[in-house]
């Protein structure tokens, strides 16, 4: 009875999302204020709707219900608690619902939160999300009904995929969708503007935080993902070039140029075409995103789902968001305003080309995704696209977008005069030509690469802090040095903070890459083994008994010139029979180098295959990406958006160009 | 020989077995012995590992050769380690590779008629992309000279740093 009520509540969703698209696109082209009220009405309710029918599913894994096809195939009775709840999202029906979850929850919030704005563009934003929910819905609905039943009730429920047991998938998941679907944010303001004809200062502020708060989301879920990969997976990479990683990278690339040229189309009214066109695309790769792990047209770690059917549908829905959204923006081109000029050397123009290299990139890596896709179903041939190709092509583009990040901020907008920024710049070269030398001979071993890393990473921080000097120069030097610091926004300081993440990740991965040892061998017990300087030794092995698996857990102790320095107990579980043994690494964390051991498989009584790495720096990789969030989050939290929230109230609706401007002191 | 001197020996040797017992009980238990490598030649592993990296595992989901421990990637890691010591080559082992597996088994995917979008597709998007920066600079650039003809923002202007 409960799961058909949840199937109930997602038909009265898909109801309300079709009334809220269709009296919100009437009301604000009648502009009937009325039809308006419903649709926002309608948002919520949507909302409480799809939350029942997620609520019911969630229940149904908690209470074990096998008569559910679907929980059957994603769970059983021996999974703990906290992975029957995260199992919920462990398939293709029950993440999809979590998706228009999610929807539906950004579309309350900018329900909510944007009152202040004219309130037939609103509509038109809620109309776009009404639509895109819809169509999701319908998906739901037609394709992927998470509550099918099953009859007769299945005995034992199927295991979930042991990888995916662990804490990575109760946050990975979550974390990845409140990004992909936080574009729809940026998207519907801009499709709404577009039907509007109102690309004005007003729309591209107010997609700001929004754009900045999905993007902040879509980085922490890469990087959790990325993390996981590295601590799960026991082979001790953190990125993979595989298919569904790239499936989370390729928006957020475009996601980040978004964030940068929206900053050009706030501040300066210019390259308002170029935004809508990345804000269409950063949805659109989100969507393909989603198609791409959940069509079961990859074959890769994450791939579980088969049927054709499916990805037809979303590659029809995809088709239609794309080419409404460009024809629309076909026909709107030739009114979108240049807005004010710039040199060709400004900082828009460095925007601009930093644009360029992220969309570049972000296509090339689309290209190698799909190429082997598309071979595959014109029956050319099959072929492989890894690792060799995406480095060989990724890294060119992306460094001089990295050499960028330490000129653009110091760039005057408009234009920009050479010989004072080169002045500017020199410090911060010469610091980071300096490290470039030093860091590789302190790290005892020359590596031209690393250096080179180096030098990008040192360049990014040390212009970073030559820019914040910069200002706190600039003003008079009377005020005391705390009210020069607060006079900088905080979007300013959330966008120094996101390019030191930027370079504190270079110098982790570049570190890491060029630095990184490991040995494999053969250990009894008491054996040793010296890896990176660390010695290793196997003290004893035994049997030990997880929740749902057991395990043949060993006891490595590690000691440094002799003295100890802790104790590792890496495991090979047995989740049984129908899975193989897996590798469950015992990883020693540390921020200038993490111990990771891996084992293999038993060579002979008492011998076992081990593999030990030494691994400098590579916290460093999640430490940047946890900077860049925190940057962003920073920047959402900036006062100016919420200036603009309260001083706005009052005026009447209509927003005239540049009304929303409220503060000049703010750049970034 | 007398039954006593043999006795005497036997009794020798037997300790001495003993000892030597002990010795190496001792050994495994308290010292330990430096553990071997699983390779027998570093070098050459270090080389084979290298190569097995750019090629796939063909019974995995998305693995490499070298990162897998599926019963395929080991046998064909044996087979590639052999090989190496005849003295193949990487061109060698590669092209015995794709013999027989196909390019499926490339993560370099070869440069042929089928692959050329593939390859050449970054440097035209790249091109694309300055082009297209090109014409905006320019057209940025007349739009200075009349900045407020063509939908320039009033107010933005003041916007500086």
């Amino acid at each position: 009875m409960i799961p058909e009520l949840g199937h109930f509540a997602l038909i009265l969703a898909l109801a309300l999302a079709l009334t809220q698209a269709s009296s919100a696109l009437l009301g604000a082209a009648r502009g009937n204020p009325t039809w308006i009220a419903v649709a926002h009405s309608s948002a919520l309710g949507q909302l409480l709707f799809i939350f029942a029918a997620f609520a019911t599913l969630v229940y149904g894994f908690v209470s074990n219900d096998l008569s559910l096809l679907y929980v059957a195939s994603n769970s059983n009775a021996s999974l703990p608690l906290q992975y029957r709840i995260a199992a919920t999202w462990g398939g293709h029906e029950g993440s999809m619902l979590l998706w228009v979850l999610i929807l539906a929850g950004w579309t309350v919030a900018v329900s909510r939160l944007s009152r202040h704005l004219a309130t037939d563009f609103v509509a038109r934003v809620l109309g776009v999300m009404g639509m895109v929910s819809a169509g999701l819905l319908a998906f739901l609905l037609l394709t992927s009904n998470p509550f099918l039943r099953l009859v007769p009730a299945a005995a034992h429920g199927r295991s979930l995929n042991p990888l995916l047991q662990d804490i990575g998938m109760v946050l990975h998941p979550p974390m990845l969708y409140m990004g992909y679907v936080g574009f729809s944010v940026a998207f519907a303001l801009a499709i709404a503007a577009l039907l509007s004809g109102r690309l004005d200062a007003a729309w591209a502020r107010w997609s700001r935080p929004w754009t900045t708060l999905a993007w902040v989301f879509l980085t922490l879920g890469v990087a959790l993902g990325s993390l996981w990969a590295y601590y799960e997976l026991g082979w001790g990479g953190w990125w993979f070039w595989d298919p569904v990683e790239n499936a989370s990278f390729i928006p957020w690339l475009v996601g980040t140029a978004l964030i940068h040229s929206l900053a050009v189309s706030e501040n300066r009214g210019a390259l308002k075409g170029w935004t809508v066109l990345l804000a269409i695309f950063a949805f659109s790769l989100s969507l393909l995103g989603t198609f791409l792990v959940r069509s079961g047209v990859l074959t890769s770690v994450h791939a579980f789902a088969t049927d054709p059917a499916r990805g037809t549908f979303v590659l029809v829905l995809l088709g239609l968001v794309v080419g409404g959204a460009l024809l629309l923006y076909a026909s709107r081109a030739n009114r979108i305003g240049l807005g004010a000029g710039f040199d060709p050397i400004s900082r828009e123009s460095l925007l601009l080309l930093n644009n360029v290299m992220l969309a570049v990139a972000a296509g090339s890596v689309l290209l190698g995704t799909l190429y082997p896709l598309v071979l595959d179903a014109l029956k050319v041939g099959k072929i492989s696209v890894g690792r060799p190709y995406f480095e060989t092509v990724f890294v060119p583009l992306m460094t001089p977008a990295m050499f960028l990040i330490g000129v653009g901020p110091m760039a005057h907008w408009k234009k920009v005069n050479l010989p004072d920024l080169a002045l500017r710049l020199r410090w911060a070269f010469a610091v980071g030509v300096v490290s470039a030398l030093f860091v590789p001979m302190a790290m005892g071993a020359w590596s031209t690469a690393v250096s080179f890393g180096i030098l990008l990473s040192v360049w990014i921080s040390a212009s970073s802090v030559a820019d914040l000097l910069g200002r706190l120069r600039n003003v008079h030097t009377a005020v005391s040095l705390l009210a020069r610091l607060r006079a900088n926004s905080r979007s300013y300081y959330g966008m120094l903070l996101a390019h030191i993440g930027v370079a504190v990740f270079i110098a982790g991965a570049t570190l890491v890459t060029g630095y990184e040892s490991d040995k494999e061998v053969r250990m009894g017990i008491g054996d040793t083994v010296e890896v990176g300087g660390y010695d290793f030794r196997l003290e004893r092995m035994s049997e030990a008994l997880g929740p749902n698996y057991t395990a043949t857990r060993g006891e490595i102790n590690v000691s440094r010139s002799g003295q100890a320095v802790t104790r590792m107990y890496p495991e090979k579980r047995n989740y049984g029979e129908q899975q193989r043994p897996m590798t469950e690494a015992a990883i020693d964390w540390g921020v200038t180098r993490d111990l990771y051991i891996a084992f293999g498989d038993q060579i002979e009584p008492g011998v076992w295959a081990v593999r030990i790495y030494h691994k400098p720096f590579v916290e460093f990789i999640w430490y940047g990406w946890l900077l860049m969030a925190l940057g962003g989050l920073l920047a959402v939290f900036d006062r100016r958006y919420r200036v603009a929230v309260t001083s706005v109230q009052t005026v009447p609706p209509e927003p005239a160009p540049g009304r929303v401007v409220p503060s000049a002191l703010v750049v970034a | 020989m007398n039954r006593q001197s043999l006795t005497w020996k036997s009794w020798r040797s037997a300790s001495v077995a003993l000892f030597m017992v002990m010795l190496s009980l001792a050994a495994t238990v308290s010292w330990g012995k430096v553990a071997m490598p699983l390779a027998a030649d570093p070098a050459l592993e270090l080389r084979m590992m290298t190569l097995a990296a750019e090629l796939r595992c063909l019974v995995c989901q998305n693995q490499s050769l070298a990162e897998s421990n599926a019963e395929l990637a080991v046998d064909l890691r044996q087979l590639m380690r052999q090989q190496m010591r005849q003295g193949a080559s990487n061109q060698d082992i590669i092209d015995y590779m794709v013999a027989r597996y196909g390019d499926f088994v490339l993560y370099r995917p070869p440069l042929k008629a089928s692959t050329v979008l593939l390859w050449s597709g970054p440097v035209m998007l790249l091109l694309l992309g300055l082009g297209l920066q090109w014409r905006t600079i320019r057209r940025q650039r007349t739009n200075q000279a009349a900045p407020d003809s063509r939908g320039g923002e009033p107010g933005s202007a003041k916007e500086t740093a």
